[in-house]
């Protein structure tokens, strides 16, 4: 005998529920963004299109050879740089004629501008390039440099941070030379009268270490300064960003009092 | 009573009739797609159209409608040509017939039928016939699949539907559209006027419930599911064809929130025992407190649509045998023990 259905449960008060879940949604403002009309809010650094330097190019055709998707186009021609004076050697340089990526094809992976050493690819947040025809998505040089005057500034630097390789070499080379000729004035104007001179130059040399080594010796843990980052965040900075700096003005804060109590003890 | 769109020429009385139909069913389901359209996307939390007409996107469903009219008509080749190209005509006409008894407010109906509500019910069973045929003529798996559902799921809660309005019946005493109204004018439950959803709450949560299931709207979409099924009996169906088993569908739902509101919701009057202005003032102020009432009735459905996941066939058949069934003869004995000692 064919047993008998057995009756469903009877609806409970979670179909209640699902339908104030439902209703409070429909009363809270929708989140689309009107697009066309209104512009969408974009953090600065999106990455909408890649952005030629073409002055850096230098045709060393690592980003088109570094393309997954092979969309970098680049052609060039040597050029012969006559030598600047009698005798010398001339030089050939690239010369770049083309430069163009089909944005069709880009997966907008990056890797051409983490690539290239020549600061000549960025990320731009530009994003607006859609196009009736797929072909007009291949756009040339000239575009591509129109773009580069959107890429925002690089970030500075953090207070304390080491400086980049290429300024702090430039630095040191600036330092040693300037130390050549103060040896060299020295050297010329004789001991006499030297001696203060000579005291001084012996102390901030070697001997005893300069304030500023001192305060860079110090090591402070750091701390997330509360009032800084408060006023940073008031100021409309991401929280990442015044959470470092709050750091950076605690590091700043502690380094210099306790710069200022050994100090006070010498 | 004497409808206010009879005039002294037969003729063109009935003109006006057949017009003011003709443009009613033609524009109230735009309104309540529409409806459906911005309330399902907010509830999503989604603006819907916003661009069709200027304002909110409120033609959209204008220029849906004339894009449906350019789409090419394609009858499959094995499909039996004559039905198929009938089956959507089929399903429009219950709804625009039983529009034709439905009081839209005072003087203001088309028909006043004696047996008014038999009359709707009688012809609203008409909608499973376009929807079978549609079905057996597509030559798709699908479609027949979709329109078996269908047939057993209308034919299933056909019952507690009229099981539903019965007990209305019973308690007004007349099979009159207009009398219902005027008599649960009059009602009172224990001195309190009420309309009858309150004295009646079993029946018309019955009946509400058993229209979303005959107008195979979700919770109950079964026949059109389309995870499962493509589309159901519309799976072959194109341009305007398909545009009118769409109207059908949304016109469905005006008619049955129609049928509701004049059975439990006390039909053109705000309230029971408030009265409106006599003329032509309160014929206007009572459509609109009908159309109000309708909007709000359709508005649940679409609530519903947003909120509740499709059931399995055999769960809403069952649902339908073992529970509305035996609670919408109890609301009919209730009601009439109640009727009888009050």
């Amino acid at each position: 005998m064919p047993s008998m259905p057995s009756a469903p449960s009877l609806p409970k008060i979670g179909l209640l529920k699902g339908l104030s879940v439902t209703l409070k949604t429909m009363l809270k403002p929708a989140t689309t963004v009107q697009y066309p009309h209104v512009k969408p809010d974009l953090p600065p650094r999106t990455r909408g299109v890649i952005a030629l330097m073409d002055e850096n190019c230098t045709v060393c055709m690592l980003c088109a050879k570094e393309c997954p998707d092979w969309c970098i186009y680049i052609d060039s021609h040597k050029e012969t740089i006559p030598a600047s004076e009698p005798g010398g050697r001339s030089r050939t340089k690239n010369q770049l004629d083309r430069f163009a990526i089909d944005f069709a094809l880009c997966m907008y992976c990056g890797i051409c501008v983490e690539v290239c050493p020549f600061d000549a690819l960025f990320w731009s947040p530009e994003f607006e390039y859609s196009t009736y025809s797929i072909k007009e998505l291949t756009h040339e040089q000239e575009r591509l440099r129109v773009w580069m005057d959107t890429v925002p500034p690089p970030p500075e630097l953090e207070e304390g941070a080491e400086l980049p390789s290429e300024i702090s070499a430039g630095l040191d080379a600036a330092r040693k030379a300037a130390e050549k000729e103060f040896e060299a004035i020295r050297a010329a104007s004789g001991q006499a009268g030297g001696g203060a001179a000579a005291a001084a130059t012996g102390a901030a040399a070697g001997g005893t270490l300069t304030r500023r080594q001192r305060y860079d010796a110090i090591h402070v843990d750091a701390q997330v300064d509360q009032a800084t980052f408060d006023r940073l965040i008031g100021e409309g900075k991401s929280e990442r960003m015044a959470r470092a700096m709050a750091k950076a003005a605690y590091v700043r804060a502690e380094k210099t009092r306790i710069l200022a109590a050994e100090g006070g003890g010498e | 009573m004497e409808s206010v769109l009879s005039l002294e020429n037969y003729w063109l009385g009935l003109g006006l009739k057949l017009g003011l139909l003709a443009g009613f069913f033609l524009t109230a389901p735009l309104v309540v797609g529409y409806i459906e359209h911005k309330a399902l996307a907010h509830m999503q939390s989604r603006l819907g159209p916003m661009e069709a007409g200027g304002f909110h996107g409120w033609a959209q469903l204008v220029a849906d409608g004339i894009k449906f009219i350019q789409k090419e008509d394609i009858i499959p080749r094995a499909a039996d040509r004559w039905v198929f190209a009938l089956a959507p005509g089929v399903a429009l006409v219950p709804a625009l017939v039983i529009l034709a008894v439905i009081p839209m407010g005072p003087r203001l109906f088309a028909e006043n039928l004696d047996a008014g509500i038999f009359f709707a019910l009688a012809v609203s069973s008409l909608s499973v016939i376009g929807i079978l045929m549609a079905a057996w003529s597509s030559a798709n798996k699908y479609s027949l699949m979709g329109g078996l559902r269908a047939a057993a799921q209308l034919i299933a809660y056909e019952l507690p539907l009229v099981l539903g309005a019965a007990a209305v019946v019973i308690q007004a005493g007349s099979m009159s559209l207009i009398d219902i109204v005027e008599t649960q004018h009059a009602f009172t439950a224990f001195g309190v006027p009420v309309p009858y959803a309150v004295p009646q709450f079993i029946g018309f949560s019955l009946f509400y419930v058993a229209a979303l299931a005959e107008l195979s709207r979700p919770p109950f979409d079964m026949p059109i599911a389309d995870s499962e099924i493509i589309f159901g009996h519309m799976t072959e169906y194109t341009g305007l064809r398909y545009a009118f088993f769409m109207l059908a569908e949304y016109a469905g739902m005006v008619v049955l929130s129609a049928l509701a509101t004049v059975l439990f919701l006390g039909g053109w009057y705000i309230w029971p025992g408030v009265g409106l202005p006599d003329g032509m003032l309160g014929t206007l102020i009572g459509f609109g407190v009908t159309m109000g009432k309708i909007i709000a009735l359709t508005f649940v459905m679409i609530w519903f649509r947003a909120t509740f996941p499709r059931l399995r066939e055999d769960q809403l058949l069952r649902m339908s045998w073992l529970i509305l069934i035996p609670l919408a003869l109890l609301n009919i004995v209730l009601v009439a023990v109640f009727k009888v000692m009050v």
